[in-house]
């Protein structure tokens, strides 16, 4: 590879600059450029809505350890405004063009805000994604509210409830499913998980949806549920998951939509026929690729491991280096929630049952295996994590379900349950 | 050579020096039958995958230990009604690394909850004053043992403090851990005669245990034995007697059998590559690495035990459910797929998940400990000792397989400083 | 060219921490190394300090090269990673 090409990476979070430091190790010599929308180097989001919002650690001190040298020409407070696949250039939103060789689209998502504007701009009203989100929401909680209101019941609210609780806050979670964190886990252990939240504190209101929040001098006052109950909160956290940042690809032929711009197996970007741009890989949460562990079946994950995995993949792609094999880690995350550590491995969509395999959802302490017609398919750890190994290979291994035989602290003959997705 | 022999190679005394070629024969069936006289076998995992997959899989049990059966005596009295209850009480209060979740998990939550930060600190900053005194003592010799003279003394001192037992009691400990570390040797957990001697051990430390956990109890110190016996977790878990006598035992004979090898291999190996003996001393902080290498290369815990519960399909072959399986730690250590020149002694290998502390569930209660007296003891060394030398190339061994170490490591010097 | 100071954070020169959260599972090792950098709370939420001051590197390689599933990465602008 030629010592004069040049690379472009948009996206200054995790895959970008995992992405980046794949390209410089699989040899590539060339320029080298990193665009950011935020004013920040890349920084690890995970410790945002925990140590941040503790007070643990204050929000700059997030920035990741990275590999990159010098020569490294960061962009950072100038989002991508456009791509011209024709000119190979990428336009920043000050007008800026970059000419490229490679390039790595790692844009990545935001927080999906309050859907009334108007109300979102309440003073006391947080979405919680950037780094300066969670500075702020920070600053807000150390204030010592009243009460805080999480909208949302998924993996960022019941952390940011949790947390509250820790901070000895008291807190009240609206989610609009039947439990937490019913999208992803089901609703039968989702169950389990409130159950641990409410021991602890947590003011769950599971089928119940905020209709329209209060102000009162620009500042929120009050929450209104369509049950017509009202929350008496002076901090609202909207945590309605996010949204991926493809507007900037609108016009560039690319097969690309609010879900995700569209990847062929090896990485590549497909265009809007369908074929592939071999200068042009995308990575992280923003990338939407065929899973060859569900049978091919499109995804576009939003986690920290697949970030890193897939940006490894991407850059070496890029760097004219391409892996052995078709991206196709098994995904797998974390949340910590409060001092309770929920990890999962395999994707639980489609699950038509799911069992207790290990521990003992009385104890807080447990693992479950979700099956589909016969094969495992998802594993979620509750502070179990030195279980989670196996039985990620029992999903990565697509294994029967359920598991046959005996095993130590297995209840005798698992019992199977409906997951309760809806 | 026939499959079939590998197992006795390892356990065959005189290959106590240098295991490792036949743990390199070992490793080209990832997981093997072994032949022990059995008609069952006893299977063995020897490459890193297989070893670390199989120590965190659910259908592998630690209850390996045969049920307790204590000698009979002839007295009716006691065969038919003691012996029987003694039998009993052992199986239900086993120590924790003969058992299985949920026990074990609230036993062991209970150890850590002891074994606090600060516990662990204060006996760093010990570590450091126990080496420098030990060394001192020798300040004029021209030869040490650096097993008498630092690598036993060492733990000893610490485990014995950090439980609370008093000084002038732990020689008493010496013949009892001795005699009780047998109980990882897999022969001997069927040797009649041996397990004769260990219930008549355990009987003894067990009545010594047992009188100093009341001693706790009228008069509770700062130490771990007067936390267990005094306190219970977060979550509500207190032992009984019982379950308290048998961990407080294998935490004893622990601190007494492990980390002496850690500390006399990483010497011995240390006197072997003299140019990192020379970069330890330049600078010490090449130590926590230099000791992770260690852990790898010549680990004190060689191997453990364990026994299916179900059916197991790894690496080509099928372990039927009720195995016995031995976990070679010490061979997946040296596993060329994971560790390039797996033979070649070098604290600068990056990213190295060795298995010396065994993995998941049983991950080594005192590796923290370990790590800390290790670091001690070696840096004192390096900095120290004018002019080592070996006076013996291999050292003589202690008996153990399992449990593998210099029984003496005899060191010609000009001098301490 | 820019340079890679981060000029909107003010944050100071020492050492950069990052673990591998999927990777860790609790075992601890580098709440006993380094325990004012890393502390486990409940049964294995670990939580700690990702830019710890530079005199405290010695503790944090410790913690590192302990850490048993080899979660941890550490850049080190006074010493290189």
């Amino acid at each position: 590879m030629a010592a004069s090409e040049r690379a472009v990476v948009v996206g200054a979070g995790l895959a970008g600059l995992r992405g980046a430091e794949a390209l410089r190790e699989a040899g590539f010599s060339g320029s080298l450029t990193i665009v950011g929308g935020e004013p920040h180097l890349p920084y690890d989001r995970p410790p945002l809505s925990k140590h941040v919002l503790a007070g643990a650690i204050p929000a700059h001190a997030t920035t990741l350890p990275h590999g990159l040298e010098a020569d490294v020409d960061w962009q950072l407070g100038t989002p991508a405004a456009g791509l011209d696949r024709r000119a190979g250039t990428v336009r920043l939103a000050d007008g800026r063009t970059l000419p490229y060789d490679r390039l790595l689209i790692a844009t990545g998502t935001r927080a999906r805000p309050w859907p009334n504007p108007h109300e979102g701009r309440l003073s006391g009203v947080f979405t919680l994604r950037g780094r300066d989100d969670a500075a702020a929401l920070r600053q807000a909680l150390e204030a010592g509210p009243r009460r805080v209101l999480v909208i949302g019941g998924g993996f960022i609210g019941c952390e940011v409830a949790s947390l509250c609780r820790s901070l000895g806050l008291p807190v009240t979670l609206v989610e609009p499913g039947p439990t937490l964190l019913a999208r992803v886990l089901g609703s039968r252990i989702g169950a389990f998980i409130g159950a641990i939240h409410e021991g602890r504190g947590v003011d769950l209101r599971c089928g119940s949806e905020v209709e329209w929040l209060e102000g009162e001098g620009g500042r929120l006052v009050r929450a209104h549920c369509t049950d017509g109950s009202r929350i008496e909160a002076d901090v609202a956290v909207i945590a309605l998951g996010a949204v991926r940042n493809t507007e900037w690809l609108d016009g560039a032929g690319l097969s690309a939509d609010p879900g995700g711009v569209d990847c062929d197996g090896a990485g590549y970007v497909l265009d809007a026929e369908g074929h592939a741009d071999p200068r042009i890989a995308a990575a992280g949460d923003v990338a939407r690729f065929p899973h060859p562990l569900y049978d091919g079946r499109r995804v576009a994950l939003e986690h920290w491991s697949h970030a890193v995995a897939q940006a490894v993949h991407a850059g070496r792609l890029l760097a004219g280096a391409p892996p052995d094999a078709a991206y196709g880690a098994l995904p797998t995350f974390w949340s910590t929630q409060g001092n309770l550590v929920v990890k999962s491995a395999g994707l639980t969509e489609g699950a038509d049952a799911v069992a207790i395999t290990q521990g003992n959802p009385a104890s807080g302490r447990f693992i479950a295996l979700y099956g589909r017609a016969g094969r495992c398919i998802a594993a979620v750890s509750v502070d179990s994590a030195r279980w989670l190994p196996a039985h990620a290979e029992l999903v990565a291994t697509g294994a029967p379900f359920p598991p046959e035989g005996a095993a130590t602290d297995r209840p005798k003959g698992v019992e199977l349950f409906e997951p309760g997705f809806s | 050579m026939p499959d079939s022999s590998l197992l006795d190679q390892v356990k065959d005394f005189a290959n106590r020096p240098n295991p490792y070629p036949i743990y390199a024969k070992l490793r080209q069936n990832p997981v093997s039958r072994q032949d022990d006289g059995t008609e069952a076998g006893t299977w063995v995992a020897s490459t890193h995958g297989t070893i670390a997959r199989l120590l965190q899989d659910p259908r592998i049990s630690s209850e390996t230990l045969p049920p307790a059966d204590r000698p009979r005596t002839g007295n009716p009295l006691t065969d038919l009604i003691v012996k029987p209850l003694k039998d009993w009480m052992m199986d239900r209060h086993r120590v924790f690394i003969f058992r299985d979740p949920p026990d074990h998990d609230a036993l062991r939550s209970a150890v850590m909850h002891q074994f606090s930060q600060e516990r662990v600190q204060a006996m760093r900053a010990r570590s450091d004053k126990l080496v420098a005194d030990l060394l001192d003592e020798k300040r004029d010799a021209r030869e040490i043992d650096a097993v008498d003279d630092l690598a036993y003394p060492l733990p000893v001192t610490v485990i014995c403090e950090l439980f609370g037992v008093p000084r002038e009691d732990e020689p008493k400990f010496h013949g009892w851990a001795t005699q009780l570390a047998t109980a990882l040797e897999p022969d001997s957990l069927f040797d009649p005669e041996i397990r004769a001697k260990n219930s008549r051990t355990f009987d003894a430390i067990g009545g010594y245990m047992g009188d100093l956990i009341k001693e706790k109890r009228r008069h509770p110190q700062d130490d771990m034995l007067s936390g267990l016996a005094n306190h219970a977790t977060p979550a509500g878990v207190k032992m009984g007697d019982y379950d308290l006598i048998a961990t407080s035992i294998l935490m004893l004979v622990a601190g007494h059998e492990t980390t002496v090898n850690l500390i006399t291999n990483g010497l011995l190996t240390l006197l072997r590559h003299p140019d990192e003996l020379e970069r330890l001393r330049q600078d010490p902080m090449r130590a926590p690495r230099l000791i992770e290498e260690l852990l790898r290369y010549e680990p004190p815990v060689q191997f453990r035990t364990r026994r299916t519960l179900a059916a197991i399909d790894i690496a080509g072959v099928t372990i039927p459910e009720g195995a016995d399986l031995v976990l070679l730690l010490a061979a997946g250590n040296r596993d060329e797929s994971v560790f390039p020149d797996p033979d070649r002694f070098d604290p600068d290998r990056t990213g190295t998940r060795h298995l010396g502390f065994g993995g998941s569930l049983h991950y080594c209660v005192g590796a923290p400990l370990a790590r800390f007296e290790a670091e001690a003891a070696l840096t004192a060394l390096a900095r120290r000792l004018k002019a080592p030398r070996l006076i013996a190339d291999p050292p003589p061994y202690r008996q153990g397989a399992a449990l593998r170490g210099p029984e003496n490591l005899r060191v010609a010097i000009d001098g301490i400083a | 060219m820019s340079t890679p100071a981060d000029a909107s954070s003010g944050s100071p020169p020492g050492l950069r921490v990052s673990v591998d959260l999927n990777l860790c599972q609790a075992y601890a090792q580098c709440c006993y190394a380094a325990p004012q950098h890393f502390r486990i709370e409940g049964h294995e939420a670990l939580f700690y300090d990702p830019a710890p001051a530079a005199q405290h590197r010695d503790d944090i390689e410790r913690a590192r090269v302990a850490c048993p599933v080899q979660a941890i990465r550490v850049e080190d602008s006074g010493r290189g990673a």
